[in-house]
């Protein structure tokens, strides 16, 4: 009976890696930068920038898209992959066929399976042509010399060929077929989102296998720490999205309604910057329909902005030309939360400086609303950085200003005062875990060292 | 409220709300940490909590009963400078100066915590800091030379 | 000054000295030189003009005091404003008068004690208090000597001084304290001094260290910021929310009941609240800011449009220079427009002011950088004689030209004002300074060369529009305060500052040898956004545009940049500033081409073309894909004339790069068509530490016994040139509209 077992095993392990098998296709030696067309070339850069692609293929203080940053995984550390032309480490000897294949099958030139970390789950609805633009795009930026960093996972993940497996089960071939049912602009909107924005990526849960849950597309996630909020109609954020709202947080970065990215979206909005305001309309419209809010719906959006903001002004006297909203009163001497808030965010939340330089009116704020303090917990501890000499909103990140405990009685004002939803709980274990988060960076300097060794 | 800075306390009479800046200037008479933005952008205010930079503008004194507070006055004096104000000092790192001690306290942190921060560490270290006179040459040479010292009076001290 | 001038008979003075003042004879002691030209507009005396500054006061006692203790007072109408004058000046001093450096107490600008020397600017420190100081000093010293003859009855040749004494030959040692008496120092200077000879400098070309740094750097008061007399009160201004706003209506009831608020303080459309404490000014500031109504009337023009705003404007054209062709006709034509938007001074500290009035008589401590222009100004506000105003000038962050000082130091007066016997101090907000100060103006330059057949240029002809670059006080009108009072005051119509030093028309004549030239200068009157003087005036944009366009004419001439200009530079010491930096950079030997965007670029300027020759060199790396400019390293040679202080101007030098370089990458004002919009460092970005290039070289070139040159501006603009030029050599792509920022960059490869 077991030798039986122990055959069948023999065989059907066989069968698998038969079946699993990729060839390598013929390196190519790297094409001119000169020789290609220039639209396509900018075609390329604006899909480039909807895929986000800078974010995962760079790492911090390396060359763009020359890989090597970490990307966590409930199955260990994955690095991304140096994806410039240089011919030695990147992709420089990579035919157009080949990048072809990995975008759509998930699978190397030399036939290696690709982990889904990389989500080809998605870029396998990308069409040709624009396959085509993001190749010529990608072959004609600067040659880094970066070799690939050695993935953390444990055995038996770190067998590549058991992505065959998980491709079955998981990878629906593309490319994307428009639905007949809807116009050009929606197939549009979707094709750029299931595809090159691969928003579900981050923004739908994933099963045990580590693959998005269909059932529950665009049911929210979480990435790096941060929680990427349900783009369904279970969407936090207190005032309802609408496609106009939509397009222009993504394109700037911010809305006035909502408040800034942060996170991992601050790295996808810089990024969505250049792409085309068409695209971004597209992409909009499609995803506030997911949140179930149409046109129709902007006279309720507006009322429930004007009721949040009012709220968020609560501290100061009435216009003579506007309307006091009765609150709760707040017991500052006695609410630690309140006193914190007020010595330390109000100046800023408060204050009169627009958006998206002027901190957010707090009663708009989607991290206040969400169901975990995760968010919330982040940017108070982190704020936004001054990066360079960057455009972009600066605050300040208290974690070493406050301790847990502080945070938790500012975190516990904050959601009494701004939203409607209950108190949250565990929140000082939602602190411990930011804390961590952001003490153990990915790349610590002897991960650096050693790395450096290697090359 | 009772708050401990450069080793003292002191007992302050203000509202909890009050930015540590304030009541360490105008309470504490003391001059180092200066007011640059009051929001957080610039680290003109920059002071130490419990060993570690903290903007003194955006953080009320609330927070820091309990912990303890350095400021610049609190690592040395003109006749007995610490190792980074005699290392700016010598390398005569400042035009204006308004910046420097915000830039100094952090620096300070950064070396206690990890004296063989490099190059490129230092540097990102003090992106939070701005200096309108363009004194940044001389700020990170200043840096250098300290580290040197605190590094050489370690090695004397472990022996 | 209280007391009167009195001019004391030379046979008195002469009396044992010999024909000192006249004299030439003595052989250890060199001459001045007849020293800085005089500022443009002084009224010249029938004598023969006295050095720097002594022309507006010649009086010795103006500038020296020397206590029968022996202390020695030295007096300044400059002020430090961190470039290190304090030193420097006191440096000067103790040469002249042979004494320590420590020994010299330097007071700065003080209405009540300190001539008056007109603002801090301009480079002018050296070249007119240096001047001024390094004189009477000089001077001083041989009153002293002579007097120390007298005693001894020796003559005055057979005297020496060391270190504050007189010594005869017999080694009898007079202290200087004990020589002085009465009024032996109120007497005229001479327009002759027996100077220390430069090979000999003990304190003058030394690395003294600066004298305000070590408080600066251990906490001790040394800034505006840092005065608290005994019973100061806290206030805070609520300004409007755009230019000229009226204020309709404040219901200040929430603010006076708020703990601690002393007073409410209106006066037509100026608006504050006085507070025990800072954070309740600053807590009924918001409220009463909210609660304050304005009808808004300003209507800014098109900020992505301003070349063609300024072009469209009417203006008043002062042909600046006009050269005949004398050469042939040029074969090849090259012309460029160079654009620059408003720039902000962006201080690090907001303007801030201390004023106290006590009985008729009101004092105001203030980092303006000019107390007595500033003091008529707020006298004329208050309708109040001068006299009865005091402007003590105190350190204020570094302010790079008219920043918000002079209007703060209005706001505490009129503030004090309202709470007689109280100190009060004024602190700006960083949304206010970045909002009200006024900035260096938008400026567009065009230019038109055209080069012969040796690929020499033989024809130049250039236009440049601006505002004025100085709005400063002046008179109450040029008070922001002043503007808005029930009883206002006019804003001052503009003009232009006249050349040699010029305002949008500085450095607009190039330093080349041109056989043909024409530049006119085109000022506009009509200022939408308010303006002033911003470090360098008008020399950045023009350096900037005529050192980029050298560049192209190299470019066409296919000559090496540096090659290019010393072919057209015929003034020695410009040339050796150019070689300098040039060979200190390795300019020769710089790859060509071998590292793919990696670029060298090379620009000079002699300031105003009368004050410091500066030239920078500079290499960068740009990121093709980011658009994202990296300055490597940068090498600077300077000519000061006679250096003072060489750490000194290394430091400005270097600043004066960096800033430079901020400028030029990642600056410029923003605004909508009614308000400001950029009002904090989040939307109006600087410089940051990640883009600081790894290396800077200053190298001074010395030129001892030459007057004094001023170095603190000589730098913007060829830093600015030889950054965009460095930049078109990495690209292949030349950038002309400032800032050149990262999204201009990347766009342009793009294409």
């Amino acid at each position: 009976m077991a030798a039986l077992v122990c055959l069948l095993l023999a065989i059907g392990a066989s069968v698998f890696t038969i079946a699993a098998w990729q060839p390598a296709i013929a390196p190519v030696s790297p094409p001119p930068a000169g020789s290609f067309d220039p639209d396509l070339v900018r075609r390329g850069a604006e899909l480039a920038a909807i895929g986000n692609c800078a974010a995962c293929h760079t790492a911090k203080g390396g060359g763009e898209f020359a890989g090597g940053r970490a990307v966590p995984t409930p199955f260990g550390t994955i690095y991304s992959t140096n994806i410039t032309p240089d011919v030695a480490t990147g992709i420089g000897n990579w035919s157009e066929a080949a990048f072809a294949r990995a975008m759509r099958s998930g699978v190397r030139r030399d036939g290696a399976y690709l982990y889904p970390a990389f989500p080809y789950d998605h870029f396998t609805l990308v069409s040709d042509d624009d396959d085509e633009a993001l190749y010529v795009f990608l072959m004609t930026r600067m040659p880094v010399h970066a070799a690939a960093r050695h993935d953390r996972l444990p055995f038996p993940l770190d067998i590549r060929l058991l992505m065959f497996g998980w491709n079955l089960l998981f990878l629906h071939a593309g490319p994307y077929r428009p639905d007949a049912a809807h116009d050009a602009m929606w197939n549009r909107g979707a094709y750029l989102v299931e595809g090159f924005g691969h928003c579900g990526a981050c923004h739908t849960p994933r099963n045990a296998a580590g693959a998005e849950v269909a059932a529950q597309t665009f049911g929210g996630g979480a990435v790096q720490g941060w929680t990427a909020y349900a783009l369904d109609d279970d969407s936090p954020a207190p005032v309802p999205w609408n496609a106009e709202a939509l397009a222009h947080y993504l394109g700037q970065g911010f809305d006035t309604d909502h408040g800034a990215a942060a996170g991992p979206m601050a790295e996808v909005t810089n990024d969505l910057r250049s792409a085309s305001a068409q695209d971004l309309r597209a992409i909009a419209a499609y995803v506030a329909e997911q949140m179930n809010h149409v046109a129709a719906e902007s006279d309720r959006i507006m009322q429930v902005a004007e009721r949040q903001r009012r709220r968020g002004n609560a501290g100061r006297p009435a216009s003579a030309d506007g309307q006091a909203v009765a609150l709760r009163p707040i017991d500052v001497k006695n609410d630690q939360g309140a006193v914190i808030y007020a010595g330390a965010c109000s100046g800023c939340h408060e204050g009169p400086r627009a958006l998206p330089f002027g901190g957010v009116n707090l009663a708009l704020s989607t991290a206040i609303s969400a169901p975990s303090a995760n968010n919330l917990v982040n940017v108070v501890i982190s704020g936004l950085p001054a990066v360079d000499a960057a455009h972009a909103p600066i605050m300040p990140g208290f974690a070493d200003a406050m301790n847990d405990e502080q945070i938790v009685a500012l975190a516990r004002y904050l959601r009494a005062r701004y939203s409607d939803r209950g108190p949250w709980t565990g929140i000082a274990k939602t602190i411990s875990d930011a804390r961590n988060l952001q003490r153990k960076p990915i790349m610590s300097s002897q991960d650096d060292e050693a790395h450096r060794q290697q090359q | 409220m009772k708050l401990t800075v450069n080793n003292s306390d002191h007992e302050i009479d203000a509202d909890p709300r009050t930015p540590l800046l304030y009541v360490l200037r105008d309470d504490l008479k003391l001059n180092a940490a200066k007011f640059g933005c009051g929001l957080g952008q610039c680290g003109a205010c920059t002071v130490l909590v419990d060993g570690e930079p903290v903007f003194a503008c955006v953080t009320p004194i609330v927070l820091v009963a309990g912990k303890t507070v350095t400021t610049l006055e609190g690592l040395g004096t003109a006749q007995e400078p610490a190792p980074i104000q005699r290392a700016f000092i010598e390398h005569q790192a400042a035009q204006c100066g308004y910046c420097i001690p915000g830039i100094m306290m952090r620096a300070h942190a950064l070396l206690q915590k990890n004296p063989g921060a490099g190059a490129s560490e230092i540097r990102a270290a003090l992106e939070p800091h701005l200096c309108r006179c363009g004194t940044h040459m001389r700020i990170l040479r200043a840096i250098h030379r300290a580290q040197e010292a605190m590094t050489a009076t370690s090695a004397k001290v472990g022996k | 000054m209280s007391r009167d001038p009195i001019v004391v008979s030379r046979r008195a003075a002469l009396c044992g000295l010999g024909a000192l003042i006249f004299s030439y004879s003595s052989s250890d002691r060199l001459l001045a030189q007849d020293a800085a030209p005089l500022q443009a507009g002084l009224p010249r005396s029938p004598t023969p003009p006295l050095p720097g500054s002594l022309q507006r006061a010649p009086l010795l006692d103006s500038w020296l005091r020397v206590d029968a203790d022996g202390t020695i007072t030295a007096f300044t109408g400059k002020a430090e404003l961190g470039q290190g004058i304090k030193t420097a000046l006191t440096q000067v001093a103790a040469e002249q008068l042979d004494v320590a450096f420590d020994r010299i107490r330097l007071q700065t600008a003080d209405t009540a004690l300190t001539p008056n020397e007109g603002y801090t600017a301009g480079s002018h420190s050296l070249q007119d208090s240096g001047t001024a100081l390094m004189n009477a000093a000089a001077q001083v010293r041989q009153l002293l000597v002579a007097e120390a003859a007298l005693r001894a009855e020796v003559p005055a040749e057979q005297m020496k001084t060391d270190d504050g004494f007189v010594i005869g030959p017999d080694g009898r040692r007079f202290g200087y304290g004990e020589l002085v008496s009465g009024q032996m120092l109120h007497v005229q200077a001479a327009p002759q001094s027996p100077l220390a000879d430069p090979s000999r400098y003990a304190v003058m070309d030394r690395n003294i260290p600066r004298v305000d740094i070590p408080a600066k750097l251990t906490g001790g008061a040394a800034f505006v910021h840092d005065l608290r007399p005994p019973g100061m009160l806290h206030a805070r201004v609520i300004r409007p929310p755009s230019y000229g706003a009226r204020l309709i209506s404040v219901d200040d009831q929430g603010a006076q009941r708020m703990p601690g608020v002393i007073k409410v303080v209106r006066d037509g459309g100026f608006l504050a609240v006085v507070a025990e404490r800072e954070f309740q000014a600053i807590e009924a500031m918001r409220v009463l800011a909210a609660a304050t109504r304005w009808q808004e009337t300003a209507k800014l023009p098109d900020e992505r449009e301003l070349s063609a705003y300024l072009s469209s404007q009417s203006s008043e054209d002062i042909v600046v220079l006009d050269r005949p062709r004398s050469a042939p006709a040029g074969i090849r034509s090259l012309s460029a427009v160079y654009s620059r938007p408003y720039l902000a001074h962006g201080s690090i500290g907001p303007s801030c002011a201390v004023a106290h009035f006590e009985g008729d008589a009101l004092t105001v401590w203030t980092h303006t950088q000019g107390v007595y222009p500033d003091r008529d100004a707020i006298a004329e506000m208050l309708q109040m004689p001068n006299q009865k105003v005091r402007c003590i000038h105190s350190e204020g962050a570094g302010c790079y030209g008219h920043n918000g000082a002079d209007d703060a130091a209005a706001d505490a007066a009129l503030i004090a004002r309202a709470v007689p016997g109280r100190p009060v101090r004024v602190q700006w907000t960083r949304e206010q300074e970045h909002a009200w100060e006024p900035y260096g103006p938008a400026m567009l330059v065009k230019i038109a060369a055209a080069l012969d057949d040796t690929g020499g240029i033989a024809d130049w002809e250039y236009g440049v529009w601006s505002n004025t670059h100085s709005t400063r006080p002046g008179s109450a009108g040029s008070l922001l305060a002043a503007r808005c009072l029930a009883q206002s005051f006019p804003e001052p119509p503009p003009k232009p500052i006249p050349m040699p030093e010029g305002g949008g028309d500085r450095n607009s004549i190039p330093i080349y040898r041109l056989p043909g030239a024409r530049a006119v200068y085109h000022f506009l009157p009509t200022m939408p956004v308010r303006v002033s003087a911003l470090r360098s005036l008008g020399a950045h944009m023009n350096v900037f545009a005529i050192e980029c366009f050298m560049d192209e004419l190299a470019a066409a001439a296919q000559a090496d940049p540096v090659e290019f200009r010393l072919k057209h530079l015929d003034d020695m010491r410009a040339r050796e500033v150019v070689a300098t930096a040039a060979s200190r950079f390795g300019w020769q030997a710089r790859p060509h081409a071998s590292e793919p965007r990696r670029g060298q670029g090379f620009a000079f300027a002699r300031y105003k073309n009368l004050a410091a020759f500066c030239a920078v060199a500079c290499e960068v790396d740009v990121d093709f894909d980011t658009g994202r400019v990296q300055m490597r390293r940068a090498v600077a040679a300077v000519d000061a004339g006679q250096v003072v202080n060489p750490d000194g101007i290394a430091n400005q030098i270097e600043g004066a790069i960096l800033q430079s370089m901020s400028w030029t990458l990642f600056e410029r004002v923003s605004f909508d068509e009614r308000r400001i919009t950029s009002i904090d460092w989040a939307s109006y970005p600087i410089l940051r530490f990640s883009a600081v290039p790894e290396t800077m070289e200053v190298q001074i070139v010395n030129r001892p016994g030459m007057p004094f040159l001023g170095a603190g501006e000589a730098a913007q603009g060829p830093a600015a040139a030889a950054l965009a030029n460095a930049i078109a050599d990495a690209t292949g792509k030349r950038f002309r509209d400032l800032p050149i920022t990262k999204e201009r960059v990347k766009a342009a490869l793009a294409n």
